[in-house]
């Protein structure tokens, strides 16, 4: 249950649905709409990997990041705090495929990922140092402050004018943007990009993956609106 | 004790283009052969199947078609005097796993070189002077010419199905191919692909400049095409999940789809995959090898005799299985002495992205090889004295996916994050175009692969090292380029335009994707004091083990090496075939 990319998993979540969404990117309007009703609730939504506290930064930091606005929709409004819990008990977060044998020495920047940390640890550490920080500071965690003093928060993290003990303040914000990024643009497969509301947005149509007949028209917008790897077509 | 298999006659290791082919060759000779594959089996289906593969985060992002780190990776620094440290995330190049290898994951560029880079160091001596070869860049010969190969680069552009226009045909210039590129015997097997609106955007721009646009070869099937051994291809839909991705729809080359379902049916064929070998076996006096030593997938220990072993892996672990198995004498940079490890290379790339409010690319209809190129400032075109380099790109109008997490293009000044981060998402996202220099790297005597003394893989054996920084030189010819580039981005009159190209002073950075085209390490030549492999691909060494791969370049052509690879792979075995198994021996008297 621990890695969401696992088949067994997948069958899990969608259930019957699973076995004929594949061959269902035609015509799949039924289908389509018995995936959507079955998209989780943020707000109901129970983590698999961060407490409370940690679940709380995250929501508010995703909604920073990626604010709810006329331009489009917001990382909330998608769920990219869902994905990102997923992802930290999956394969990215315990750092499963990447070489994290000591010893870890220090070296410039540009020889690359050279923490003991794997990106959970990071989230964990980062997230505690944070709030520990807004604490310090303004007697509230990152959560309950105001939109403009977490923005000025999240760029001294960014900026890595923020030194914590125990993590780099630079390494925790970009994984927080990366995978904010992520979730919003990835497959609803993987649990953000909700209602594929984000390709929508700047026009992506997501797993079509067949353009044979639009190669020639120059200058025109793509037509069609995006499907997903389960059927979904939005 | 390993446990001992039935001897072969040829056991190849690994099993990506290289070793597909010298599969295909080595039945055809009659020969038993075993091919030996550290990853996962893989073939289109169900590996591959739509829609499962349209999934930018788990295999453009995540990469789940790559070699994981945790299994085995290489150790990085900048210059000899630093401790170096593991490559511990995939970012700067991207080998793959299991069997397809790295032409499961490419983009299907397939470019032969030019008859002067195969003879570099000849060519800038005779027509410049030796003069201007700096002190310590190691630049040499391949041993083998443009002419030796010819038939062989038609041959595998037959097996890949490449599409494309020809500019010179047995000496004959074709109107709207490159008319700078080395003579071919023959056109094309398929015609160029569609052409996209930044092609033809690209094409005008560069012609109304005076300089000669062509359609980048490709090795993605522009019409139905069956190969040379009853291999069928599919036209290329434009899907857009190319590179880091296997094809979906049988229309990109790959090992898979051109070479393994043939191969599969021969009786004299077999694979096993998740046997990662540890070590060529040579007999008392060192002279032969009797066979290699693997690890299988239920990590069990294995001796597999074999009378000829080919290493056809990834271009860094050939180098790391000779240095683990004593084979060639490796290489010191403070001396200058031995061979194996020298003349690593990389590849000079950067690019200028211009944006236009107002018009409609649609990038997610590409495909790899969707690209309009030019060669006028090509290795053959360049004065290198003039200039002050050695070296020469090509150029690349490419759009080949708009995959929205890793392609997201913005302007300038665009915040990375926030209401203004999403603002410019939506406003510029299908907006922009780029044009890129894919150029040479040369070779220098302190960029080299070495045997870590500090990390080890899971069985415990040194990890391997790499040495190898930018040069002024090289540097100099991608300013050369960006220059040309800028110009003809300003006269196609974007909204805005930015550039990223490598400066004066830039450490190499392996956070970022440049290219996957490592050569060098196990260089092929004419001198073995300066070459691991003779002409041939035999090691001086070791008379019946032969490496092939990009690790027998000497330093780095301008182009993507796919179908240098693949021309010398069928050199190879034609000598093997015709001089090596009648007369088993060196083929070169060192």
């Amino acid at each position: 249950m621990d890695d969401i990319k696992d088949d067994s998993r997948r069958r899990f979540v969608k259930g019957a649905l699973w076995t004929i969404s594949a061959t269902a990117l035609g015509p799949g309007v039924i289908i389509s709409a018995k995936a959507q009703t079955e998209v989780t609730d943020l707000k109901s939504y129970k983590p698999v990997f961060f407490n409370d506290s940690e679940w709380r930064f995250v929501m508010a930091a995703c909604d920073r990041l990626i604010p709810a606005d006329a331009t489009g929709p917001g990382a909330l409004e998608v769920n990219v705090p869902v994905f990102i819990d997923r992802q930290m008990k999956g394969d990215f977060g315990l750092a499963k495929d990447w070489y994290m044998k000591p010893p870890f020495l220090k070296a410039v920047p540009q020889l690359g990922y050279q923490s003991p940390l794997n990106p959970a640890q990071t989230y964990q550490k980062g997230i505690a140092a944070t709030d520990k920080y807004c604490q310090g500071q303004f007697g509230k965690v990152f959560a309950e402050l105001s939109a403009d003093q977490q923005d000025q928060l999240l760029t001294h993290l960014q900026k890595d004018d923020i030194k914590f003990d125990d993590v780099s303040a630079a390494q925790f914000f970009a994984f927080l943007l990366q995978n904010t990024k992520e979730g919003y643009f990835c497959d609803p497969i993987h649990g953000g990009n909700k209602d594929m509301a984000a390709w929508k947005m700047i026009g992506f149509p997501g797993a079509r993956a067949s353009y044979l007949e639009w190669v020639e028209q120059h200058n025109v917008p793509y037509p069609l609106g995006p499907v997903s790897i389960n059927g979904e077509r939005g | 004790m390993a446990r001992q298999e039935k001897p072969v006659d040829v056991v190849l290791v690994g099993l990506g283009w290289t070793n597909s082919i010298m599969g295909m060759e080595m039945t055809e000779a009659g020969l038993d052969v075993l091919a030996l594959e550290q990853g996962k089996d893989r073939d289109t289906v169900p590996d591959f199947a739509y829609p499962k593969m349209a999934d930018e985060l788990t295999y453009g992002v995540r990469l789940k078609l790559m070699l994981p780190p945790a299994k085995s990776t290489v150790t990085v620094r900048h210059n000899i005097h630093e401790t170096a440290v593991p490559y511990r995330q995939l970012a700067s190049f991207l080998p793959g796993e299991g069997v397809g290898g790295a032409g499961t994951h490419w983009n299907g560029h397939s470019w032969r070189p030019m008859p002067e880079e195969l003879r570099l160091k000849s060519y800038v001596e005779e027509r410049f002077g030796g003069d201007i070869i700096p002190k310590d860049m190691t630049i040499q010969d391949f041993g083998v010419s443009y002419e030796e190969l010819e038939p062989h680069f038609t041959f595998f552009d037959k097996v890949m199905g490449v599409s494309g226009q020809a500019g010179n045909i047995k000496g004959q210039i074709q109107e709207g191919g490159n008319p700078f590129e080395g003579p071919r015997s023959e056109g094309y097997p398929l015609p160029p692909l569609k052409r996209t609106y930044n092609d033809d955007l690209f094409t005008k721009t560069a012609k109304a400049h005076g300089l000669h646009p062509f359609p980048l070869p490709a090795a993605n099937a522009s019409e139905a095409y069956t190969n040379p051994y009853g291999m069928q291809l599919g036209p290329c839909n434009f899907c857009g999940f190319c590179e880091r991705y296997g094809c979906v729809n049988y229309s990109k080359a790959s090992p898979q789809t051109c070479v393994l379902g043939a191969l599969k049916q021969r009786k004299n064929f077999a694979y096993r995959t998740g046997c990662e070998v540890l070590k060529v076996e040579l007999d008392s006096d060192g002279k032969k090898a009797i066979g290699v030593t693997y690890v299988d997938s239920k990590g069990e220990k294995v001796f597999q005799p074999a009378n000829m072993v080919i290493l056809g892996a990834f271009a860094y672990h050939n180098v790391r299985l000779l240095l683990l198995s004593g084979i060639g004498q490796p290489y010191d940079p403070v001396s200058n002495t031995g061979v194996v490890g020298r003349n690593y290379a990389y590849q000079m790339t950067g690019g200028t992205t211009m944006f236009f409010k107002d018009k409609e690319f649609n990038p997610f209809i590409g495909t790899g090889g969707n690209s309009t190129t030019l060669d006028d400032f090509a290795i053959n075109q360049i004065d290198f004295r003039k200039e002050g380099f050695i070296g020469g790109s090509y150029f690349s109008a490419a759009m080949t996916n708009g995959q929205p997490i890793r392609n997201m293009p913005l302007p300038s000044g665009s915040p990375s994050w926030g209401a203004g981060w999403k603002k410019a998402v939506k406003e510029n996202y299908g907006h922009s175009m780029g044009i890129h220099t894919h150029g040479s790297n040369m070779a220098y005597r302190d960029c080299y692969l070495s045997l870590d003394p500090n990390y080890t893989d899971n069985h415990g054996l040194p990890l391997l090292r790499m040495t190898f920084n930018w040069k002024d030189n090289d540097i100099r010819m991608t300013q050369f380029m960006k220059g040309k580039i800028e110009m003809l981005a300003k006269s196609m009159n974007p909204d805005s335009f930015k550039s990223s190209y490598k400066d004066f002073g830039t450490n190499y950075d392996v956070r970022h994707y440049q290219t996957t085209h490592n050569v060098g390490g196990s260089a092929m030549g004419t001198d073995p004091k300066t070459s691991v492999v003779n002409r041939y691909l035999q090691s001086w060494d070791v008379h019946n083990v032969f490496v092939v791969g990009a690790s027998v370049f000497p330093q780095n052509l301008q182009y993507n090496p796919t179908m240098l690879v693949g021309g010398l792979t069928y050199w190879a075995a034609k000598a093997i075939r015709e001089q090596y198994l009648p007369n088993p021996g060196p083929l070169v008297q060192a």
